[in-house]
């Protein structure tokens, strides 16, 4: 128990926690975006392979940062709009085409890689996003540390998240795509175009995703490597549900989770982590998702009309 | 500047509108003018085209043929944005709300540019309510959708379409789910709305309501406009008439010899789900012999109820008796086992698999048995033999048995079901709905066996929100209200009104 | 634009639009192949050479092609129940692990222990199955998610064996199981080709489903339960308990590939057993549309892919990938025009 005390009043702790939630919190809002709309979007594990690749990919050839950052968010785009056209026009199974989308993004992402790089062994590292230094605040001593050490990154996935609950319930947009989620009918029937939103809120939400991944490789690491994103695409699946499908509980969720996953990292570090074998550590993050599904399988409010296609004029 | 006063008073012209689904002519060359200021009356059978016009002139279906002009502007086809702006609102038969969100937030859809940063809200709700007051309609902005009950949802409906100062109002069936009352107060927001220069045009195939609330009717048969008369001058016989083309007779039950109870409840109630309203300590006596009509407003424990006897739902509290016997266990095996024949609201969702062959669905509920299963193994020569009976005897039309049902209509659809079900010839049959959205022949036909199956010694649970089917073929009617039921009614003891007063949930404590 | 359906599509539509899928995946490949700098024709041919242009090269796609008709039909039995097993990976693992723990720890003689060890990869992968389906019909939880979540866990489970209690001591440190006796190992199915009896497992069990799905009432079930499950159980079919026995023998099915494998081909567990067979399953089944028998056409399609591009890439220079670039793009493209047999696009 002491070690655990040890690690929860450590300041490096909760920058990881920080660190560990940023990219969770970015493809979690982009799911979340794409399911109100009433897509389930099981591209996003490809999609942010695809975004860890291209950003990190875009910076090792010369462009900066933030243009990095653009081109993975640009590269989510254009795989969601393949996935919003099979889906929400053409009305495809949302689960054969997100599998399929998944499928190629990261074959794509891996044959890209290894064509630009046919020969190295171990991948070329890049100068990534480095935290940024907050006058005052960053100063505190402990909290400083513990909270105002991030990376712009950090800082914007914080902003999505804010941003995203504004949108949706703030703005007509955000109403539009509620209501496409949850009864299509009503939004045509008010003169807006069901597909329109929905392809929009697709497009939107991968990018998110393709930002969520770079942040793997552009401020947690500073490499490309394969496997990298390991699941977390369908972690964040979990956690829209764990958020009810909105976006200030999945904030919470994604900063819980990575809470225990930070945890779980230095627990391995302890003498606990001598008795243990570290893959019983490594298993935490999938089987806490399990968790969170099963807690909130009777109280989450899905959007009504989740997976269900919408085809003008169906008799 | 050289316009006539008539030209003005113009406000809606439809021009030559045709279209066709496949071999199906839904609407043939259509043509009418509406006036500023005046109710019309759209009438016809299901399957007539009514829905399917106004579909066209909302911009939910583009016309193979024709135009649509609105205050002397052609109206672009297809989108519904530009009929909404020209000024055509519609309150849609199935209503278009999102129920995660409040009322105000369903009338704010769509109504500013989705790039503007606000919603302005408090103004909306000003306005909202401002409305609600002139019109009659009393609804609170802020309630959640899934909250309302069903005639307050309509007036958000009808909230919808003011808000966005619709001069043309179309109503589709707006009264198919009201209690009398209700509808009465409709009647009433719609003189308000005609009192301010609003034209309305009212979708209906009920002859009394058209006579009440319109002053021009336009009667469609099979597609066609075949009559254009003005309300004073006409009647109801002659409106049926026009409607069918042959006077209309509805089928009379000779007296009903009950029997044996077949099937008792006795305080049963069952779990609400979700916004699905439960029973409360329901006693009811199905009789051999005898329909009894299940009358109310959807969404008031009709479901539950069809649920319980489908199998579909058990009891939470109070005792289900099946010819005397309390049953042990209870699912839509064992409801089948014990000879109830279900009839369900759905045909599409519930009581046929689109996807599969008429054969496969004539079996879906004796697939498990001999002579179509052995030990296992299925025998599909013997379900062919099913299907081609029911297709025989009950003039299902169809190109085959080994055809997707889904490519029937919906008449033919309930045809199979009605074999189905009969064919293992009930003692209980729950009929719910069993005519909703059949053209009037199908719906004859589905009555006749109902009548049939009842003087054959079955006993009939007849399930309908509209009250003229259940006063037609019930020899006992009950009212169903949040759950309740009314005591039983012999046939011509009520009046449409005093049942309308159960509907809306009078009398129940008394009775208690 | 609108999808207006077609009552009768023409054969030439039928046929038409899904070679014309294949045809754009060719494409896809040959400009794969050009942005690699390689001859595109040149590249295809390879391919073509690597998957059946030798006898070797057959018989590898063969052995590849094993495992791919065990998850494609797993996954085609779930899928028709509407039940998205996504977990085929993880099955196969849990089947492969049983295979090994009682072909090496039991001491059973062979014609003992191979029926033994299939039954237990059976139960194994039924098993792993089981949690979601149970989470499912009990709960609601959705089974793609718990699914896809398993095959991470088991991923860690076996290798935690591996470099534990199942850790072959002569292994010269590596992660491996001890291998299976010799006796305890699928023979070959004709003698002096390097092709197991796992094949003709195969064959048999997508014949089995076959049958299953089409005489029995277990198959009506599952296809009525998995085309409306509403009106399946409005009707009295107990749509719970059969996705349970589809789960059984999806997760049974996919373990399979996992005894085959193990006991035809390795005959011993590693972590890198399967490269992605239980993902690849569900681009096998979707390519078949989930029929048993399409299910070998797919998977043999499937298994030529990657063994011609892994013969074309020592040979050409291109990435392997380009292999699972393909196989996601039929995947997509096939299911687009099996969609426009039936629907026709519409203006407004």
């Amino acid at each position: 128990m002491t070690e655990i005390v040890d690690i929860l009043i450590s300041a490096s702790f909760w920058a990881a926690v920080l660190r560990i939630a940023s990219p969770l919190i970015f493809a979690t809002l982009g799911e979340l975006i794409c399911e109100r709309a009433g897509v389930l979007n099981l591209g996003i594990e490809g999609i942010m392979v695809f975004g860890a690749f291209a950003g990190w990919m875009a910076v090792y050839a010369g462009l900066g940062l933030w243009p990095g950052v653009l081109v993975a968010l640009l590269a989510g785009m254009a795989f969601g709009a393949l996935h919003a056209l099979l889906t929400v026009p053409f009305g495809l199974s949302q689960h054969v085409v997100g599998l399929g989308i998944t499928m190629l993004a990261t074959s794509s992402a891996y044959y890209a890689y290894r064509l630009a790089l046919p020969e190295v062994t171990s991948p070329p590292r890049i100068a990534p996003f480095q935290p940024l230094h907050i006058p005052v605040l960053s100063d505190i001593p402990w909290l400083g540390q513990a909270l105002f050490s991030q990376t712009a990154l950090t800082w914007a996935a914080f902003g999505c998240a804010a941003l995203v609950a504004l949108v949706l319930y703030r703005t007509p947009l955000g109403l539009a795509v509620r209501a496409a989620g949850e009864n299509p009918q009503a939004v045509e029937a008010q003169g807006l175009s069901v597909a329109a939103i929905r392809m929009g809120a697709v497009i939107v939400g991968s990018g998110l995703m393709a930002v969520g991944g770079a942040f793997l490789t552009m401020s947690a690491f500073s490499s490309f490597f394969f496997e990298m994103v390991n699941g977390r695409g369908w972690i964040c699946i979990a956690l829209v549900v764990f958020g009810a499908w909105k976006p200030g509980k999945a904030l919470l969720g994604a900063l819980l989770f990575a809470g225990f996953d930070a945890l779980q990292i230095r627990l391995q570090q302890t003498p606990m982590g001598q008795v243990v074998p570290y893959q019983v550590f490594l298993m935490i993050p999938y089987v806490l998702s399990i968790l969170a599904l099963i807690l909130m399988s009777r109280r989450a409010e899905v959007p009504a009309a989740l997976m269900t296609p919408f085809n003008r004029g169906e008799r | 500047m050289t316009e006539t006063k008539e030209a003005q008073d113009v406000v809606l012209r439809l021009s030559g509108i045709t279209k066709r689904f496949g071999a199906l002519t839904a609407n043939d060359a259509i043509s009418f003018e509406l006036a500023r200021g005046e109710v019309v009356a759209l009438l016809g059978e299901n399957g007539a085209g009514k829905t399917t016009l106004m579909n066209i002139l909302f911009g939910h279906y583009t016309a193979d043929e024709g135009t649509v002009d609105v205050f002397g502007q052609p109206l672009p086809p297809g989108l519904p944005g530009a009929a909404l702006a020209a000024g055509v609102g519609m309150v849609h038969q199935h209503f278009t709300l999102a129920g995660n969100m409040t009322v105000l937030e369903n009338i704010l859809l769509g109504t500013r540019s989705l790039w503007t940063p606000g919603l302005g809200r408090a103004a909306a709700r000003r306005r909202v309510q401002q409305l609600s007051h002139d019109f009659g309609l009393a609804v609170h902005p802020d309630a959640r959708v899934a909250t309302l009950s069903v005639g307050e949802r309509q007036r958000v409906e009808i909230l919808k379409a003011l808000y966005r100062e619709a001069r043309i109002l179309i109503l589709d069936e707006p009264t198919a789910v009201l209690t009398p009352q209700e509808s009465d107060a409709l009647f009433e927001t719609l003189r308000k709305a005609v009192a301010q220069g609003l034209s309305v045009i009212f979708i209906s195939h009920k002859l009394h309501e058209v006579m009440a609330v319109s002053s021009r009717v336009l009667v469609l048969r099979h597609g066609k406009l075949v009559g254009e008369v003005a309300t004073a001058e006409t009647d109801r016989h002659q409106l049926a008439e026009l409607m069918v083309g042959a006077e209309i007779t509805p089928p009379a039950p000779a007296e009903a010899r009950p029997g044996a109870t077949l099937l008792r409840l006795d305080k049963v109630s069952t779990p609400a789900r979700g916004n699905r309203t439960g029973l409360r300590s329901v006693d009811l006596e199905l009789k051999a012999g005898q329909i009894l009509g299940l009358a109310g407003v959807s969404g008031n424990g009709q479901g539950a109820l069809a649920d319980l006897l489908s199998g579909l739902e058990t009891p939470s509290a109070g005792t289900m008796e099946l010819a005397g016997a309390e049953i042990p266990r209870w699912s839509p095996r064992e409801a089948l086992a014990a000879r109830i024949g279900r009839i369900p609201e759905d045909r599409h969702r519930t009581g046929t698999i689109a996807d599969f062959t008429l054969t496969e669905n004539a079996v879906l509920e004796s697939y498990a048995e001999a002579p179509v299963a052995k030990a296992g193994w299925m025998d599909w020569s013997a379900a062919r033999r099913a299907a081609e009976e029911i297709i025989e005897t009950y003039d299902v039309r169809c190109p085959g048995p080994e055809t997707r049902i889904r490519l029937l209509s919906g008449g033919n659809m309930q045809k199979l079901i009605l074999g189905r079900v009969l064919g293992a010839q009930p003692r209980i049959i729950l009929a719910n709905q069993p005519v909703r959205g059949l053209d009037i022949g199908a719906v004859t036909y589905v009555q006749q066996r109902l009548i049939a199956a009842r003087d054959a010694g079955a006993a009939v649970l007849l399930i309908s929100e509209d009250l003229d089917e259940v006063l037609t073929l019930s020899d006992v009617v009950r009212v169903i209200c949040e759950g309740r039921l009314s005591p039983e009614f012999p046939r011509g003891s009520k009046t449409p009104a005093e049942l309308g007063q159960w509907m809306a949930g009078q009398g129940f404590d008394d009775a208690a | 634009m609108r999808l207006d359906p077609i009552t009768a599509p023409s054969p030439a539509r039928r046929l038409g639009l899904p070679a014309l899928a294949l045809g754009a995946t060719v494409l896809v490949a040959m400009g794969l192949a050009l942005i690699a700098g390689a001859d595109p024709l040149a590249t295809l041919g390879l391919i073509l050479k690597g998957a059946a242009g030798s006898k070797f090269a057959l018989l590898e796609t063969l052995n590849r092609a094993t495992p791919l008709i065990f998850t494609g039909l797993a996954v085609s039995v779930a899928f028709r129940a509407r039940l998205w097993n996504i977990g085929a990976e993880a099955q196969l693992y849990a089947g492969a692990l049983l295979t090994v723990v009682i072909g090496t720890q039991l001491g059973l003689p062979g014609p003992l222990a191979l029926p033994l060890m299939a039954f237990g990869a059976v139960f194994a992968g039924a098993l792993v199955l089981l949690g979601p389906v149970l989470l499912k019909t009990r709960l609601g939880v959705d089974e793609v998610v718990t699914t896809l979540l398993l095959n991470f866990i088991m991923a860690l489970f076996i290798s935690y064996l591996l470099e534990g209690p199942l850790k072959d001591p002569m292994g010269m440190g590596w992660p491996k199981s001890p291998a299976l006796p010799r006796d305890a190992r699928l023979p070959r199915l004709i003698e002096g080709l390097r092709l197991h009896w796992g094949f003709g497992l195969a064959l048999i069990s997508a014949l089995t489903v076959w049958v299953m799905q089409t005489r029995t009432t277990l198959g009506y079930e599952i296809r009525a339960t998995g085309l409306n499950p509403e009106a399946a159980r409005f009707a009295g079919i107990p749509v719970g308990r059969v996705l349970v026995k589809t789960a059984l023998i999806s997760g049974g099915l996919a373990a399979l590939a996992g005894f085959s494998e193990v006991a035809g081909l390795k005959g011993n567990l590693t972590a890198d057993l399967s490269p992605g067979f239980g993902y690849t399953g569900i681009v096998v089944a979707m390519l078949a549309l989930l029929h048993p028998l399409g299910v070998v056409v797919s998977a043999l399609f499937v298994a030529g892919v990657f063994v011609g591009a892994d013969s074309m890439s020592r040979a050409a220079g291109v990435p392997t990938y380009i292999a699972d670039i393909l196989l996601a793009t039929a995947l997509l493209f096939m299911v687009l025009a099996i969609l426009l047999t039936k629907v026709r696009v519409v203006r407004g």
